[in-house]
């Protein structure tokens, strides 16, 4: 499965990054404590948070992330947005709550 | 090889720099891709505590053939209670700084965690040492 797929299956918005749409997604990670993501989150997972500071790109990117979704409405800042697109590190977008967004992600991802 | 960085406290937009450049250098190396992952937990948690706690900080990491040692020396207010430092879920970072995501008392642990050796030495008022070595 893509992160593409994943954005067309969830109805995720692209806010940026679009470059690694098609990025293999393996697994998701849901924090929003930094050093909890670059301790435990596997590479090719999707993140799931609420921070949107620019932090989360060198996370993403060190940890070899599928890409990142910003729940409840987040947007990226500006230069997290100008980071992911030179990294094409897509960042995702829900209205959603954690809990919910992550639920739909782990269905997903399990019954691929 | 030997590679040098330098780490501005409170700039946190250039966070993770480092790392990704001894990413970079030790992916061209063919370094075995688990200890690369080691390696920049190690460096970024160590980039961060220096962003988040000092003035400044020089960063050297040295690529041998047998192991890959990062030293991290900074200018800051230093660590009184080094064993209490290394408490999980111990924190003296900002509220600004939490809010970010950062600070949860998870960076020193990470570090022994990933690292093959790891010393930590500080003097109150002057500044933090750290040498981290993973084997390779």
């Amino acid at each position: 499965m893509t992160v593409d797929d994943v954005v067309k299956t969830l109805n995720l918005k692209v806010f940026c990054g679009e470059e690694g749409l098609s990025r293999q997604v393996e697994n998701g990670y849901t924090s929003d404590l930094l050093s909890d993501v670059m301790g435990h989150a596997d590479a090719g997972s999707i993140w799931i948070t609420l921070q949107s500071h620019i932090n989360i790109m060198a996370v993403a990117s060190l940890k070899e992330l599928a890409g990142i979704v910003l729940v409840k409405g987040n947007k990226p800042d500006e230069d997290t947005i100008r980071q992911s697109n030179i990294e094409g590190m897509p960042i995702l977008g829900t209205d959603l709550e954690a809990f919910e967004i992550t639920g739909r992600l782990y269905q997903l991802i399990r019954s691929a | 090889m030997q590679l040098e960085y330098s780490i501005e406290g409170g700039d946190f937009s250039h966070a993770g720099f480092a790392s990704s450049q001894v990413k970079r250098v030790l992916k061209q190396l063919n370094v075995d891709p688990k200890l690369i992952k080691r390696v920049v937990v190690c460096l970024y948690e160590a980039e961060v505590n220096v962003v988040a706690h000092a003035y400044s900080g020089i960063i050297h990491v040295l690529i041998n053939t047998n192991e890959i040692v990062m030293k991290l020396a900074d200018k800051g207010p230093g660590i009184p209670d080094i064993s209490l430092a290394m408490q999980k879920g111990y924190s003296t970072a900002s509220d600004k700084v939490r809010e970010m995501g950062f600070g949860a008392g998870m960076g020193l642990p990470n570090i022994q965690h990933n690292a093959d050796d790891f010393k930590i030495s500080s003097n109150v008022g002057e500044g933090t040492n750290l040498e981290i070595t993973i084997k390779l």
